[in-house]
């Protein structure tokens, strides 16, 4: 690769001959190296006269440095002229934000990468960053690193601290096909493999659990399959499951009973509620003492007492048609039940508990009304019970509960600034990681998400996004927001990711790692067939010896 | 341009140029040519001071100012008649060439600047092998004392001269010989393109693979 990497583009690409810590570097590029080798996203190490600075191309600019050449372009077409032109009075300049400072130039001596507080002074060379460099800042695989993928045009990998990763709440952004799901399930894998978290997915579209289809129409295997020992699938579905030939463990039954007014305010907009008809289930809560408040609402006869109740408790009799008609659609939902029976949350958190991941599908429950009441319901009461565990642990000095980490799909539902002060997924977010549960949340359209959560998100992974209000979101707050939104504008729509925040040392673009062949599944630790009852025999054989 | 040869003998010099008459008639280095001279230089490296100049200029005249020549092939057939019919003209003219002074070498080290002294009269003036003159162009330092030069000569005539003279030792790197000195040129003439163009269209043809 080294090799490569010199016939391409000769080792040095130019020198610093402007710029500023706040805007950026500007290259001049030597007459050798071709302004269409380069590319935004891409690493180079300017070597200056103290230490070396690590950092991002964001933009590339051609220059002439007399405005003849521009009126009488036609001389220059000749290619004799050209040659000689080009990298003199024709030249490209490269547009570079310095990230890091490594070391004290000493190489073999080097401490570790530091955030710039200074530049490079005029005329230090500027490389394309050696696979070295590289590897010192993000460091290589290990018991806590995972290989996500690598940089633009080179093969050395690139690692996210997943240990770290969770302690955050982190965002997986990008439009609709761009890689998002793909990502998650690398991620997930990721996470069960180097992070001591659990998971809980919430699995809208059946497609983290068990085999999904990529765009190509190929299947692609998911956790359970890869890793049946580790993950456990959930289904509020179980028709949709057994024709998709899932082996589930369990299926979800929820009792209007577990059904509290905080889910009904969530479900606000989709059931199309008045503030008023939200006010009223929780007074209608209060009125018939929690648990059996939704069936008594549902039962209600039009006689002469209900008239009373609503008029002792001041709801308008509108307003409680309104709240009727959006209780009427959820007792449509068929995973909803008079009686749950058993509790899908205890259940839940024996799985989790016992190291074992969960994903949970929704069958044919994709509508938004099932999924975020399911998910906030789901989440609101295992937050409370690793509230409740974290704090004995900390009163008794006990051992706390497992690391938690919950996915959600469709973020900008439950953390929109409407209701993301009334979700658990609100409180899970600001206040993360003191009760030992994050989020990853998955969305194509970050900006109808809630500053306030925005700002709070460790880690965001960002696939193609184009839309200027979204990336202003996934940006804020961002040092050097102008010179990312054009690398993140112009990531290519499969495979190629923007990560930054808590879990990598300065923003990277990645060409993500293959997924879904059987030769890359190997590659996380998947054991196909032959190799699987190998192992199982090797095991048996263990045991009796 | 294989063996050092001896072209003439120094009869004027001066700090930046110096003009040398050849031995036989019409017998003048090409333009552009790479010519060394000794000069006078101090210490142990006396023996080997050599100063280089380039040709810009060489002409053929009357060998007396007060005297020129009338025109004599009135009944002749071929112009080398007239040479036979005269030899004594062989004589009476005299081929001069003038160098512009490009830098010296002393010490066995290459200097791409002025010496610090001019040219010996009756000082053999040479051309330098082709391993000279690739080892004098291995930089383009000099370019600059062709660029800056106030003569008869226009400099982009004189520039091109050289360069296409000095392109010829290269061969086959030829070409990568003329991107380079291109680029010097385009770096040296940054504020004056149409200069710059001028001299590298004289250029293009040789510069081609």
């Amino acid at each position: 690769m080294q090799n490569s990497e010199n016939t391409l583009f000769g080792n040095k690409l130019g020198v610093v001959v402007a710029g500023s810590l706040t805007h950026g570097i500007d290259v001049r590029l030597d007459g050798t190296a071709s302004v269409e080798d380069m590319a935004v996203g891409r690493y180079v190490t300017i070597k200056g006269q103290k230490r070396r600075f690590f950092g991002m191309i964001t933009d590339v600019t051609l220059g002439v440095v007399d405005e003849q050449i521009n009126v009488s372009p036609s001389d220059a077409s000749d290619p004799f002229l050209s040659e000689v032109l080009s990298g003199t009075s024709t030249f490209g300049t490269l547009h570079v934000l310095p990230m890091l400072t490594i070391g004290a130039g000493v190489v073999g001596a080097e401490d570790a990468p530091q955030p710039v507080k200074t530049i490079p002074s005029h005329f230090s060379p500027v490389e394309v960053s050696s696979q070295r460099d590289v590897e010192l800042v993000f460091g290589k695989e290990d018991e806590e690193k995972f290989f996500i993928g690598t940089p633009l045009d080179m093969e050395t990998k690139i690692c996210l601290n997943l240990a770290e990763f969770v302690k955050r709440s982190n965002g997986i952004f990008g439009k609709s096909g761009t890689g998002k799901t793909f990502l998650t399930r690398m991620l997930l894998i990721g996470m069960m493999q180097k992070s001591s978290a659990v998971n809980l997915v919430f699995d809208m579209h059946s497609e983290y659990g068990w085999e999904g289809q990529s765009e190509n129409g190929y299947k692609v295997k998911a956790l359970k399959q890869l890793f049946p020992d580790k993950v456990a699938v959930f289904t509020l579905d179980e028709e949709s499951s057994r024709r998709r030939k899932v082996s589930t463990d369990a299926v979800v039954r929820i009792g209007y009973d577990e059904i509290e007014p905080e889910d009904i305010a969530l479900l606000r907009q989709t059931l199309n509620l008045t503030e008023a008809a939200v006010q009223a289930a929780y007074q209608l809560a209060r009125r018939y003492s929690g648990r059996k408040w939704i069936q008594t609402c549902l039962t209600l006869e039009n006689t002469e007492e209900t008239r009373n109740v609503l008029e002792s408790l001041h709801i308008h009799e509108a307003t409680f048609g309104n709240l009727r008609r959006g209780l009427e659609s959820i007792k449509r939902l068929a995973f909803l039940s008079e009686k749950s029976g058993e509790n899908a949350v205890d259940r839940i958190l024996k799985y989790l508990d016992s190291g074992m991941n969960v994903v949970l599908e929704f069958g044919r429950y994709t509508d938004l009304t099932a999924y975020i009441l399911v998910a906030n319901l789901l989440s609101r009461r295992i937050y409370d019970q690793y509230r409740e565990r974290t704090e004995k642990a900390l009163g008794e000095n006990a051992k706390p509960p497992k690391a938690l980490v919950i996915t959600i799909e469709e973020a900008h539902k439950f953390l929109n600034p409407a209701v993301a002060n009334q979700t658990i997924f609100g409180t899970i977010a600001r206040e993360m990681r003191k009760f030992n549960v994050t989020l990853l949340i998955i969305d194509q359209r970050p900006s109808g998400i809630d500053e306030e959560v925005m700002s709070q998100i460790g880690t965001k992974i960002t696939c193609l996004l184009d839309n200027e209000r979204d990336i202003d979101a996934v940006l804020t707050g961002v040092s050097g927001k102008n010179e990312l939104r054009s690398v993140l504008s112009r990531l290519e729509a499969k495979q190629q990711v923007l990560i930054f925040g808590h879990s990598v040392p300065m923003p990277v673009v990645v060409r993500t790692r293959q997924y879904g062949s059987a030769e890359s599944l190997k590659s996380f630790g998947w054991l196909g067939g032959a190799e699987k009852s190998k192992q199982v025999e090797k095991d048996i054989e263990d045991l009796w010896k | 341009m294989g063996e050092e040869q001896r072209v003439g003998e120094v009869i004027e010099a001066c700090t930046t140029d110096f003009t040398a008459q050849c031995y036989e008639l019409y017998q003048t280095p090409p333009l552009g040519s790479l010519v060394k001279t000794r000069f006078e230089a101090q210490g142990a490296d006396s023996q080997d001071a050599w100063l280089y100049g380039i040709v810009y200029k060489a002409e053929t005249a009357s060998g007396d100012s007060g005297r020129r020549p009338i025109a004599r092939g009135k009944n002749e057939q071929d112009e080398d008649e007239i040479y036979r019919a005269s030899p004594q003209l062989l004589k009476l003219l005299k081929s001069d060439f003038s160098g512009l002074v490009v830098g010296y070498k002393s010490g066995g080290q290459i200097f791409r600047y002025l010496p610090p002294r001019p040219a010996r009269i009756h000082g053999f003036v040479n051309l330098c092998t082709d391993e000279e003159v690739k080892q004098f162009s291995r930089t383009f330092d000099f370019l600059n004392i062709l660029l800056k030069s106030r003569l008869e000569i226009s400099v982009e005539e004189l520039v091109g001269a050289a360069l296409r003279r000095m392109g010829q030792v290269y061969g086959p790197e030829k070409h990568s010989f003329m991107v380079l000195a291109g680029k010097e040129l385009a770096t040296l003439l940054s504020a004056d393109y149409a200069q710059l163009k001028t001299i590298l269209k004289g250029l293009k043809n040789d510069a081609k693979q």
